[in-house]
């Protein structure tokens, strides 16, 4: 390598070189400064609206705010299901140094068991560290003012309030109101199949049974939003816009809180339902299902142990009054009557001679009468008054049970009423063919003849008969049963409508009047319930039924000592009242409590009792029945009359 | 006309400081640039002016200190220098401090040292000296020579691992030997050696982790969450910003922490964000006028080291610029190369100013060369 010292350097041609170059340097630096121009362009200029939306999409969030949900009230403005402030323990991990000491700390203030803490750390796994985490879901007001004094004591732990559901009656509305309960994941489905999952955002209840599950729509109301700057975690930086959620209607219900609270202690101890029904506009006046629940224990979770409590044979959780299919009994007799009546197989006149046993000819079998000894002559009247069943086992077999079943359909049975509740089950009018589908059983002439009495595979829900009932005394037309009034506009009951199905047409409209009348007659003549409605203010109608359970053998007489509680006949009773311009129209059935004229008539009264007890009558003389003691007997020989014995 | 004012008034004194004051108010503008964006980025955060105030005071007095320095002493020490760089990088493999997967620093008892940094200076120093001993344009003899000098350094930056330092001290070099003359021969020569080279490197050279950036700057959005969080988030912040820009501490990307490194590598997001199109255009302006002030100084200088080394650090200069922009805004692989003087902390920091020391020695001590 030879020395550089030696060599003379050419400094004018050095500097001309290395002035090029540096030209050439400065000119790839302007080439590189375009490119991060043109590309600084390109973003900021030809994609800018890309990107604000997208810099928008980073800090801009939606967060739904949760409508209150609508009140409900009972008709005289009783309040029945109200929102009430629940308070919760909440921790926000972020804030807490030692979570563990933290929470042994709370313990020694408040009560938090296992669970609440194993649920807490679930709950705390996948939560920003920012976000505040259930540590206990409901505190109580002493509770709550514990805390409070010594807030100050834990940063980072902080009471909650939220708006939950209450129901004052507690147990004395359930099979109504229903409840509600947090959304979970089947609701959640059905939401999102229903469109209405945004809506949803930020509810934390859901109507699960009752009217909070019907009405559902109504009561929940909207959601609202706010829009709000976030940060790159997700926390709140400030509020953008506020769009309110629009709070769910306040509704009324038909409801007499009164009535309902008189039914419950009718029904205190026993099982059975009561359904009280306007008949002049469907509305429901009451409903009772007993034996009942606090529905409020579901509102928070219910608790394993309080949940098992309701899994007795009582059946708490069952609405009797809607889903319970009961053999109707004698209670349909004056429907049965009607279709008679109608069909022309009997005439008001027409009578048979009743001696307590009825026999078709080459059957063996013998059908008694309640009544060992029989009614003597007995014609409609007589027959819905003291529930004569060999009158109406004739007549059943006269009819045939197909023109039964098809006049009785009519009436409703064996089909859901269509009253504003979920739980609801259609029972059984049988036919031919729906026996046949459901028992595989061909029809037997025999039962026909307990159909005469609402027996055989006939079941019908309490509301069912009500609404029967109803239709009878509207003498045809057909008004759907309605929990809900209205709703509450402005201080002011918009009422719903009154929804209506085709009204029966009868060839006579005399024969509502025969029926109607016999009904009057059990009450205040000589019938099975005169005793249940003695020295009543007002005047009222009513059928009695006592519906067996079990088939007693042919020369057996049903005994309730020998029978076991749940064998017992159910007592059961329909009525309505005033007798000329009717305002309740009511069921009453009692589960294994013996003869519908001692044990359902007098729940029924009192019922009335409590629904009149401010309105006054005038005095009313009994009417006699004119055809009570025909002067002129038309004699109708029954086909298979029954043998006179002795 | 003001600052040409200016610096007239001020020349005396600050020829008697050796300090060049139209490079010095280029790095004054920048420095004013860098903080306000800083105070922006860093959450109004004064401490964190603060600390880069005092950072900035101790840059420019060691500025100062090395614009004292006479070139010529610069090009008598330029072996040593060197030799001495080197044997720091070898110790920083063998015993040097391990951090964030990186073993890049000497644990002097004191403080800690990088010695990366001063190989940024060493390397143009050692190649200038080298190359300028010689007539211009080298032999290619020379010029491999140079490319020696250049890649031991560099493979022992690469090996630490540190691309960004690495790339930055190999162009160093490679500039210093262009401005010398390398024919243009030899630089396609060198330019087809570098791609073929591309694929060793790939396989033997780079680190998973330093693949994976590569990857991800091909196809940012393919883990937009993951390692393309980065860059999709740096292109919406600049992109948002328009021509106009959202204005001062008005920047959402970076005021609710949607950018990351906001206050360091990811600056130039920031200041895209809130200054818009427009503002970069200026940035870039200062940019320009402090690359073209050194270029005039490297021309000007009175021997051929001082050129080499002049234009070299001012070129090395903007390829810093060019490489955190180009990364910031997504047509480049993300290096850890900060925005020289706008970027918060950083001890390249000192090492930038001395070098602009040395270019304001070479631009202001010509007499006293030429005397002799």
């Amino acid at each position: 390598m030879p020395s550089p010292r030696i060599l003379i350097k050419d400094h004018s041609a050095e500097a001309n070189l290395f002035a090029r170059r540096t030209l050439i340097g400065l000119l790839v630096v302007f080439f590189m400064v375009g490119m991060l121009l043109t590309n600084l362009y390109y973003l900021q200029i030809s994609r800018f609206e890309d990107y604000q939306t997208r810099a928008n999409g980073n800090r801009i969030k939606v967060l739904p705010v949760a409508p209150n949900r609508g009140l409900i009230y009972d008709r005289n403005g009783i309040l029945l299901a109200e929102n009430r402030p629940v308070f919760s323990l909440q921790v926000i991990p972020e804030e807490i140094q030692d979570l563990e000491l933290t929470i042994k700390q709370l313990s020694t203030l408040l009560e938090i068991d296992e669970d609440d803490v194993s649920d807490f750390y679930k709950d705390l796994k996948g939560n920003r560290r920012f976000k505040p985490v259930n540590l206990i879901n409901r505190l109580t007001p002493k509770e709550v003012a514990l805390f409070s004094a010594k807030q100050h004591m834990y940063p980072g732990v902080s009471v909650e309030a939220r708006l939950a559901r209450y129901y004052p009656y507690a147990s004395a509305l359930t099979h109504v109101l229903g409840y509600v309960a947090k959304i979970n994941k089947k609701d959640l489905q059905k939401l999102s199949e229903a469109g209405f999952e945004a809506n949803y955002a930020a509810t934390y209840d859901i109507g699960k049974r009752g009217i909070e599950k019907y009405h559902e729509e109504k009561l929940h109301g909207e959601v609202g939003f706010q829009e709000v700057e976030v940060n790159n975690q997700g926390r709140i930086i400030r509020i953008l816009d506020f769009n309110p959620p629009i709070p769910g209607q306040d509704i009324v219900l038909n409801i007499d809180m009164n009535l309902q609270l008189e039914a419950e202690k009718a029904f205190a101890g026993k099982r059975g339902s009561v359904v009280a029904i306007d008949p002049q506009n469907g509305g429901v006046l009451a409903l009772h299902s007993s034996p009942s629940y606090d529905p409020n224990l579901f509102v928070h979770g219910i608790s394993t142990k309080n949940y098992k409590k309701l899994l007795t044979s009582d059946r708490p959780l069952f609405n009797r009054a809607t889903q319970g299919q009961y053999p109707p009994a004698s209670t349909v007799k004056p429907l049965l009557a009607l279709a008679g009546l109608e069909e022309k197989v009997i005439t008001p006149e027409s009578r048979i001679h009743d001696l307590g046993k009825y026999k078709l000819k080459n059957v063996e079998r013998i059908w008694r009468d309640h009544n060992p000894w029989g009614h003597g002559w007995v014609n409609v009247t007589k027959a819905i008054e003291v529930s004569c069943d060999i009158y109406f086992y004739d007549m059943a077999y006269k009819l045939g049970i197909d023109r039964i079943s098809e006049s009785m359909n009519e009436f409703g049975f064996g089909d859901y009423t269509g009253i504003d509740l979920h739980e609801e089950a259609d029972g059984i009018m049988p036919s031919r063919g729906i026996v046949k589908a459901l028992f595989n059983r061909p029809w037997y002439i025999g039962d026909t003849i307990n159909i005469g009495i609402g027996q055989s595979y006939w079941t019908a829900t309490p509301v069912q008969l009500t609404q029967a009932i109803s239709t009878l005394v509207n003498k045809g037309r057909r008004i759907i049963p309605q929990i809900i009034r209205g709703n509450i506009v402005q201080d002011e009951t918009i009422l719903d409508p009154i929804k209506e199905r085709r009204p029966i047409a009868m060839g006579d409209e005399h024969n509502w009047d025969i029926v109607l009348d016999a009904m009057y007659g059990t009450v205040n003549r000589k019938g099975s319930a005169r005793n249940a409605f003695k020295g009543a203010h007002y005047i009222s109608a009513g059928k009695t039924g006592t519906a067996q359970l079990v088939t007693i053998a042919q020369d057996e007489k049903y005994d309730a000592t020998k029978l076991s509680k749940k064998n017992h006949d159910n007592a059961m009773y329909v009525g309505y009242a005033p007798y000329d311009k009717p305002q309740i129209a009511l069921t009453v059935v009692l589960e294994n409590a013996g003869h519908g004229g001692a044990e359902a008539a007098p729940i029924a009264r009192k019922m009335m009792d409590n629904y009149f007890k401010d309105q006054t009558f005038p005095e009313h003389q009994v009417i006699e029945y004119l055809g009570q003691e025909p002067e002129s007997l038309e004699l109708t020989q029954a086909e298979g009359q029954p043998d006179a014995e002795n | 006309m003001l600052r040409t004012k200016l610096a007239l008034h001020n020349r005396s004194f600050l020829n008697r400081i050796h300090c060049d004051g139209i490079l010095l108010i280029g790095l004054l503008v920048l420095m004013v640039v860098g903080l306000i964006t800083i105070y922006s980025a860093g959450g109004q955060d004064l401490g964190l002016i603060q600390r880069q105030l005092t950072r900035l005071g101790l840059a420019l007095g060691v500025m100062l200190v090395v614009a004292q320095i006479p070139p010529l002493a610069y090009q008598k020490f330029s072996v040593y220098f060197y030799v001495i760089g080197i044997g720091m990088l070898v110790a920083v493999l063998i015993v040097g401090v391990s951090s964030k997967g990186a073993q890049r620093w000497l644990d002097l008892g004191v403080f800690r040292f990088q010695p990366s940094e001063i190989m940024k200076l060493a390397v143009p120093m050692m190649v200038a000296w080298y190359i300028s001993r010689f007539n211009l344009p080298p032999k290619t003899w020379h010029i491999l020579i140079g490319f020696v000098l250049v890649a031991i350094p560099t493979l022992l930056i690469a090996r630490q691992p540190d691309l960004g330092t690495s790339l930055l001290i190999a162009s160093s070099g490679v500039f210093a030997l262009f401005l010398a003359g390398m024919s243009w021969r030899f630089i396609s020569f060198v330019a087809v050696a570098a791609s073929a080279f591309t694929p060793i490197m790939w396989i033997f050279l780079m680190k998973d982790y330093q693949k994976q950036r590569v990857l991800t700057f091909l196809n940012p959005e393919s883990d937009p969450l993951g390692s393309g969080y980065h860059i999709i988030q740096s292109q919406i912040a600049i992109g948002s910003g328009g021509s106009q820009g959202k204005g001062w501490l008005q920047g959402t990307q970076s005021q609710l922490e949607f950018l990351p490194e906001r206050h360091t590598d990811f600056i130039f997001a920031v200041f895209s964000e809130e200054f818009g199109f427009w503002g970069v255009v200026g940035l870039l302006a200062i940019y320009a006028f402090i690359v073209i002030r050194g270029m005039l100084i490297a021309v000007k200088a009175q021997d051929a080291f001082s050129k080499i080394l002049a234009g070299s650090i001012t070129l090395t200069f903007f390829v810093y610029v060019f490489v955190n922009m180009g990364m910031v805004s997504g047509i480049l692989p993300v290096v850890g190369v900060p925005l020289p003087l706008v970027s918060y902390g950083g001890t390249s920091m000192v090492t930038l100013l001395a070098g602009f020391g040395i270019l304001m020695a070479i631009s202001t001590q010509k007499r006293i060369m030429s005397r002799e």
